[in-house]
């Protein structure tokens, strides 16, 4: 069923810090390589080693140059993938059944087996989160790594989601925002995490950290008494000479 | 938003076909005999090839059975029970015409129902999308339903109301023309709002060099430049030249320019419905 399930205790999402975050790509590619041959069909390239190569992620990383009012400009790197929002319009779309969101925890999953590859789960996102697979004409997005956070073969530090797993600098993080007790909830509510585009009313789960406040740059040195050198000798004389030109 | 031709020409078509089918079943068109077999088979020829167009749009065309199990949530799969349902409340009303049967004209009436029920369906299948602000508005299931009605009226042959009916779509496109515009800037997001950051955002680098599903379906701006000339064209085919045709040529010559100008400017206003629509994800991107 396309209708959204009442809203679930468990809420399984990431919690992406955009300070930390350094841009290295290295999630993009551990989520390519895991869902590569994970859960449904492979992320197809197109003409990947040719002159317009081109091809399906489920996590893309932007950056952006953002002037603050006051103070020098600054880089962010912005990693973009699906949100799992509580209101999905991915899913109310979807005219066959194949886009859901899971009652237990909250995961929007698409069975690709019920999936027509029309389109319209894409449209209906705000976010972009959705990609089809040009090869298997199928709706592809980010499974939160499903096949891997309850994957009991897997040693228990590898059941999180590729992209939280891979990150160098640990700027993802995954966990339940349905507990408020958590440590997820719990660094959003210390970093005044917030959520993308909130007033399209998708609610979504995943959260953002803004980056911190930078140190000001001081105008003068510490040490600035103490450089205050008077120049002798040759270079006296020369820079007296100077100054009377 | 990329204008594909096979759900332009599935929605243009289908939509004059069930706009006629419901002129048909509401017995707008007296006709009997061999005669109503054409105008009926005119009617379900648009309607299908339209609908058979749509099939082309999709990934896995084989699976789309399943397009009919999600009515209580998807207007799509509304629309592809109500259009199924039309057509086939309208075979006996069809045969009866035909072979002169004798069927109740009520079937006719709850098939025209069904008809213009399933157009305002698939306006709603883009009007419900917020992501896409120039869509999100009542106008767009309203214009569909004018296309529905100014089609299905030229067909039906019926001079009067339906140069009526195209001076009514004339006002409407521009209407809907005007709306749209405003609507990107109404739905007040920005690049801030969208990546959340505060100050002056702008792009520095995007994700990947290459192109995407994204930038090919939703942040397709090809063909924008000839908007305004193609607004003119779209309004003056698809309206202005009908309503004048119909009135000084009443006769089936008449029926068939008007018809074809029609056809023709409702195709290039529903390129321009796509061309011109921008989704949100541009934002990430810089790009509308």
């Amino acid at each position: 069923m396309t209708a959204l399930p009442p809203p679930s205790k468990v809420k399984l999402g990431l919690v992406i810090d955009l300070d930390t975050c350094v841009g290295c790509h290295a999630c993009v590619t551990a989520c390519k390589g895991w869902n590569d041959q994970g859960y449904g069909v492979p992320l197809s390239d197109q003409d990947p080693y040719g002159a317009s190569p081109s091809g399906t992620f489920l996590n893309r990383v932007h950056s952006y140059q953002v002037q603050p009012a006051e103070g020098p400009a600054q880089i962010v790197n912005f990693p973009r993938s699906c949100l799992h929002c509580e209101d999905a319009p991915c899913v109310t779309v979807c005219p066959t059944g194949a886009s859901y969101k899971r009652a237990e925890d909250g995961i929007v999953l698409v069975n690709e087996d019920a999936c027509i590859g029309c389109g319209l789960c894409a449209w209906a996102c705000p976010y972009g989160a959705r990609e089809m697979d040009a090869a298997a004409g199928v709706m592809k997005k980010c499974t939160l790594c499903v096949d891997r956070i309850y994957n009991e073969n897997l040693p228990e530090e590898d059941r999180e989601p590729a992209c939280v797993r891979t990150c160098p600098t640990g700027a993802r993080h995954f966990g339940d925002l349905g507990d408020p007790s958590s440590a997820v909830s719990q660094l959003v509510a210390a970093r005044g995490g917030f959520d993308l585009l909130p007033d399209l009313g998708t609610r979504p789960v995943n959260k953002y950290l803004p980056t911190r406040k930078k140190d000001v740059r001081r105008e003068a040195s510490l040490l600035a008494p103490l450089l205050d050198l008077k120049a002798t000798g040759f270079a006296g004389w020369l820079d007296r000479m100077l100054g009377k030109i | 938003m990329h204008p594909a031709p096979s759900v332009i020409v599935f929605t243009v078509l289908s939509g004059m076909g069930f706009g006629f089918l419901a002129c048909l079943g509401a017995g707008l068109v007296g006709v009997e005999g061999w005669a109503a077999f054409w105008v009926w088979g005119l009617g379900y020829g648009l309607a299908l090839a339209g609908l058979v167009s749509s099939a082309f749009h999709l990934g896995n065309p084989q699976r789309a059975l399943l397009a009919f199990t999600q009515w209580r949530t998807s207007w799509l799969s509304r629309e592809a029970v109500l259009s199924v349902a039309a057509l086939l409340v309208l075979a006996p009303m069809a045969l009866s015409d035909w072979l002169g049967l004798g069927f109740p004209r009520v079937i006719g009436w709850l098939g025209a129902v069904l008809a213009v029920a399933s157009v305002a369906a698939t306006g709603m299948i883009y009007a419900q999308i917020r992501a896409v602000p120039r869509w999100h508005h009542w106008v767009t299931p309203v214009l569909f339903l004018g296309f529905a009605v100014s089609g299905g009226l030229i067909l039906s042959g019926h001079a009067r109301s339906a140069a009526l009916a195209c001076l009514g779509l004339v006002v409407l496109l521009r209407v809907a023309f005007r709306l749209g515009d405003g609507q990107f800037a109404r739905a007040g997001q920005t690049m801030g709002t969208a990546t959340g950051l505060v100050g002056e955002v702008s792009v520095f680098e995007w994700p990947h060099t290459g192109d995407n599903y994204l930038l090919r379906e939703m942040i397709h701006v090809v063909g924008r430049r000839h908007a305004a000339r193609l607004r003119l064209i779209a309004v003056g085919l698809a309206g202005l030249v009908p309503a004048v045709v119909l009135v000084m040529v009443p006769s089936f010559a008449g029926i068939f320019v008007a018809a074809t100008a029609h056809l023709a400017g409702a195709f290039a206003a529903r390129w321009l419905f796509f061309a011109e629509a921008e989704h949100v994800v541009g934002l990430y991107y810089g790009r509308r």
